[in-house]
């Protein structure tokens, strides 16, 4: 069967679309569906787009910041209210693939990408999709945690608390080709601080499971305590636990496993 | 098999043609309007040798949905010369012994017209930015660094 | 800065050119800058069909049953092309030089050897509908132990790859499983040395990931031939190897390549061409079989892996008295032109030194991984990695400064080279020094002062009494195969060990028993 486009204003009637279609799939930037395409996965007949403005908006003027599911990282490298993500914004593909990867997109994107995804999670980000029946908020780890049943939905948005200092949201990837290259992981950590404890830990990791999950162990070590050498060896120690990375071309299974509490060691400590 | 009509600029000439669905902008190109400037390396998104401009932005054509540049300028490295004369990166390129096998020359040349476009004189970090999705696989990058200097700084060699 | 050390061979050419430390533009520059350089898939042709290949899903498989029914109703299929349709369908590279047997079909037969390995070729309108065909054929596999490693593949009961090699390793002259070289008596060399090393070393395949993928297009030309654009980097090696699977005669074919978008070795293997002219002659279409970046990573050859041990002997003074290798290249699941490889191994092992005893073994094993091929110095580049670690680690035993070791051992004008050929314009003494000059590391003055030009030949350039080994297989004097090997029988049997004579003057034919050698055929060439 040939592919058929299908364009719509509203992201309803997109949505619509996309749920009474198991072969449909929605088109963010192009990277994810297109290079399916490419590759000759005939599962996809249906491309979906919406032509809604909304799906491009940038809402970072207030202390809940939103972003249009279609919102690209060459968009959020030129916001400067956005800075503390412009890290996890730089560190995905050349300059062309952020002129065209979404952030909605990014929920989708399978090891070894998704960094962004990474960084979101860290931030307690909520997702809005819009179904078949309605509209409705979902938090990321729910999303992440069903989605391979989400190819359905439509994301909307996504929407988090802006960090409320510089240092508390901390971003890492660890790729073998700089500047640009698949993650061998990925890290990113909000750390709230009230007086000098931490409060509301969070560590997100990514390619140390099929999604980016939350560290929780490594959060629990962190959680109420000082960020000093010894919170940051005991949430080093703790990082690996719950993961279950898979092996690829960039790194083994194994290698992921030994290098995580690593890495979460210098991104915690400001380490280069 | 449907096809639908799609009008674009193409190096500043208005094209149509007609798509069959899904077909990447890169196809279009090369097989639709017969610009064989664009290459087909990856389809992934990983190597850069499709890489063209849509209203001056660098984009991949490979897994750009060719009906997304309805109405819309697209620019491959066939559209950068000024008639019989090579644009100062074509030139710079060729003075640098920046090309080897020429594969993923017209990729390089589009992003770094994309750069040179907003930043025309750009320090070395930046240029290497700007080709980092670029993938030169007989490994000439730093032929390649020292050409988009060169044409930066309108021919005279940058330290 | 590039330097030229001229004077080091300037005896050896009359060096008047005239273009070194000029600038010279490429003549294909302008073409490229400007993306007007023709590579095989900017042609554009009317009617063009798309073929892809169903790809096998396993490592080692009997095939029981292929059904391309439904696949031959699928929309836009033009033609699904099976095993049976190709006329010859059982190859080897380089039986254009006759050299080894034919070991892969076009399209697998009774059994797949590899994951990825082609079984069917679907010709269509479109490569979506390639895509949907290729979805729509039923193969009945009956999955068989594979091998992946080249140790296992040559113990007892190790599943046999190949049937053409049912041993798991390539034949040389009809007889060998190996490649051997054997100079002087390393055991006993061993026995009296110093100190013994002992390591293993080990390189994993290497994809060349040329940013343009394998691919080919093949048409019918308007009198009777077909024109094929091709990203073939050995051109006519690949018009005669579509000749030979396609059983035509090779004018046949008009081939048009040259512009490659990188080869490195991996656009040597003719993987397109064949299918793709065949799709043209059953179609009467022209026909476009290109690689997927997929395809090209995964079941493009690759540079083949190479697990290498060596054992050397040292003497405390420094000199490297034996070195046993025992080497295998895994060729994966066909040959290629790993055998070839393997003989590079084995000509590469003793490296550019000066050892009296070299005992090695070289192994081409097929693997069911994907068949290696040709990459920059393949067969070379594993092996010297080996030996210079090596090195290293000998000069740390003995408590010597790596660079002044290699001087030490460095073979000289004069020497004899354990393949029994006299060492020539060496320089790796002078490489070393200016090596160690440009990166300020200090040498010893009487290092400094050693040439490849003295001290050679000599004792250093005899040829030291040679065990012969009980279990050798026998000589079995093979029938000329080729022009190349017209070579006496003779020629395999050890020099006789004349005491060398000082080496200057040095007569001008060869005077040590050694013969003139081609590296595939290991005989003498003229």
């Amino acid at each position: 069967m040939p592919v058929t486009v299908k364009t719509f204003t509203s992201t309803h009637d997109a949505a619509a679309a996309l749920s009474s279609d198991h072969s449909a799939r929605y088109l963010g930037g192009g990277t994810l569906v297109m290079r399916a395409l490419n590759e000759g996965d005939i599962s996809i007949s249906t491309v979906v787009r919406a032509s809604d403005q909304a799906m491009t908006r940038v809402d970072a003027s207030g202390s809940r910041i939103t972003l249009g599911a279609g919102v690209t990282f060459a968009r959020i490298l030129a916001e400067r209210d956005l800075a503390f993500l412009h890290a996890p914004a730089r560190s995905i593909g050349g300059p062309a693939v952020r002129n065209m990867g979404t952030v909605g997109g990014n929920l989708f994107a399978p090891v070894p990408y998704g960094d962004f995804t990474v960084a979101m999670l860290a931030l307690d980000a909520v997702v809005s999709v819009q179904g078949g029946l309605g509209g409705r908020e979902i938090a990321l780890e729910e999303f992440l945690q069903s989605r391979d049943r989400q190819a359905g939905t439509l994301v909307l948005a996504i929407s988090f608390a802006k960090p409320g200092s510089a240092d508390a949201f901390r971003y890492r990837k660890i790729a073998r080709i700089k500047p640009k290259g698949g993650a061998v992981i990925t890290l990113a950590a909000h750390l709230p601080v009230n007086g000098s404890r931490i409060v509301g830990a969070r560590v997100a990791l990514g390619s140390m499971a099929p999604t980016p999950i939350r560290a929780r162990a490594a959060e629990r070590a962190l959680e109420g305590r000082a960020l000093d050498a010894s919170a940051i060896n005991s949430a080093a120690s703790a990082a690996v636990e719950g993961t279950s990375p898979g092996d690829n071309a960039l790194a083994s299974a194994w290698y992921r496993r030994e290098i995580v509490g690593v890495h979460l060691r210098r991104l915690l400590s400001g380490q280069e | 098999m449907a096809k639908t009509a799609l009008q674009f600029q193409h190096n500043g000439r208005d094209v149509a043609i007609f798509v069959d669905g899904g077909t990447n902008l890169l196809v279009a190109l090369r097989e639709l309007i017969g610009d064989m400037t664009p290459k087909f390396g990856c389809g992934q998104g990983g190597c850069g040798t499709c890489s063209v401009l849509i209203d001056g932005e660098l984009h991949l054509s490979c897994l750009t949905l060719a009906e997304m540049v309805a109405g819309r300028s697209v620019e491959t490295l066939d559209g950068i010369k000024d008639g019989p004369n090579l644009h100062p990166l074509q030139r710079a390129f060729a003075d640098n012994f920046a090309a080897q096998c020429g594969y993923c020359t017209p990729g390089m040349l589009m992003a770094a017209k994309a750069l040179l476009d907003r930043n025309p004189q750009p320090s070395r970090a930046e240029v290497v930015e700007a080709i980092s999705g670029n993938i030169c696989r007989c490994t000439g990058y730093e032929p390649i660094i020292n050409a988009v200097l060169a044409a930066a700084s309108g021919g005279r060699a940058r330290a | 800065m590039l330097e030229l050390r001229k004077d080091l061979f300037a005896d050896e050419r009359d060096d008047n050119l005239k273009e070194i430390g000029k600038g010279t533009q490429r003549q294909d520059m302008l073409g490229h800058v400007t993306g007007t350089s023709p590579y095989f898939d900017d042609h554009k042709l009317q009617g063009m069909l798309h073929l892809k290949v169903v790809r096998s899903a396993h490592s080692h498989a009997r095939l029981r049953r292929i059904d391309t029914s439904e696949a031959e109703r699928s929309q836009g299929v033009r033609r699904v092309i099976r095993a049976t349709d190709v006329p010859r369908n059982l190859n080897t590279l380089l039986s254009l030089i006759n050299f080894g047997k034919d070991d892969e079909p076009s399209l697998a037969v009774d059994k797949v050897r590899y994951k990825g390995e082609p079984i069917v070729a679907i010709v269509a309108d479109s490569p979506r509908e390639a895509f949907e065909a290729i979805a729509k054929v039923k193969i009945d596999y009956e999955p068989l132990p594979a091998v992946f490693d080249v140790e296992e593949a040559l113990k007892p009961g190790a599943p046999v790859v190949n049937e053409v090699y049912p041993k798991n390793t390539f034949t040389y002259h009809e007889t060998y499983d190996r490649q051997q070289l054997r100079f002087g008596d390393a055991d006993r060399a061993l026995a009296t040395a110093d100190h013994v090393l002992e390591q293993r070393y080990q390189m994993s395949p290497i994809e060349h990931a040329p940013t343009e993928t394998n691919g080919s297009i093949a048409a019918p030309d308007t009198n009777g031939r077909y024109i094929v654009y091709t990203s073939t980097q050995a051109l006519f090696f690949s018009v005669d190897t579509c000749a030979k699977i396609l059983d035509v005669p090779s004018n046949t074919f008009h081939f048009i390549g040259g512009t490659v978008g990188g080869g490195f070795g991996g656009k040597v293997d003719t993987l397109t061409e064949p299918l793709c002219i065949l799709g043209a002659m059953l179609t009467g279409r022209p026909v476009r079989y290109v690689f997927g970046r997929e395809e090209e990573m995964q079941y493009g050859p690759p540079r083949g892996a190479e697990r290498i041990y060596i054992k050397d002997g040292v003497m405390r003074d420094g000199r490297v008295v034996a070195r046993k290798v025992r080497a295998y290249f895994d060729s994966g699941a066909y040959t290629r032109l790993s055998s070839y490889a393997a003989v590079k191994c084995a000509a590469h092992l003793p490296g550019p030194y000066t050892i009296p005893n070299v005992h090695g073994d070289v192994y081409c094993v097929f693997t069911n991984r994907t068949p290696a091929t040709a990459m920059r110095g393949f067969g070379v580049t594993a092996m010297d990695f080996a030996i210079e670690c090596q090195m290293d680690k000998l000069a740390h035993l003995v408590g010597m400064d790596p660079m002044e070791f290699r001087i030490l051992n460095a073979y000289r004008d004069g020497d004899m080279k354990a393949h029994r050929r006299e060492a020539k314009n060496t320089a790796l003494i002078e490489c070393v020094q200016v090596a160690a000059e440009k990166a300020k590391w200090p040498l010893r003055e009487e290092f400094k002062r050693m040439s490849s030009r003295k001290d050679g030949g000599g004792i250093r350039a005899a040829v030291p009494s040679t065990p012969r080994e009980s279990h050798a297989p026998p000589v079995t004097p093979s029938q000329p195969r080729t022009t190349y090997d017209r070579a006496p029988a003779a020629s395999r049997e050890p020099p006789p060990p004349p005491p060398a004579p000082p080496s200057p003057p040095r007569p001008s034919a060869p005077s040590h028993g050694a013969t003139r050698f081609s590296s595939v055929f290991g005989t003498r060439r003229r």
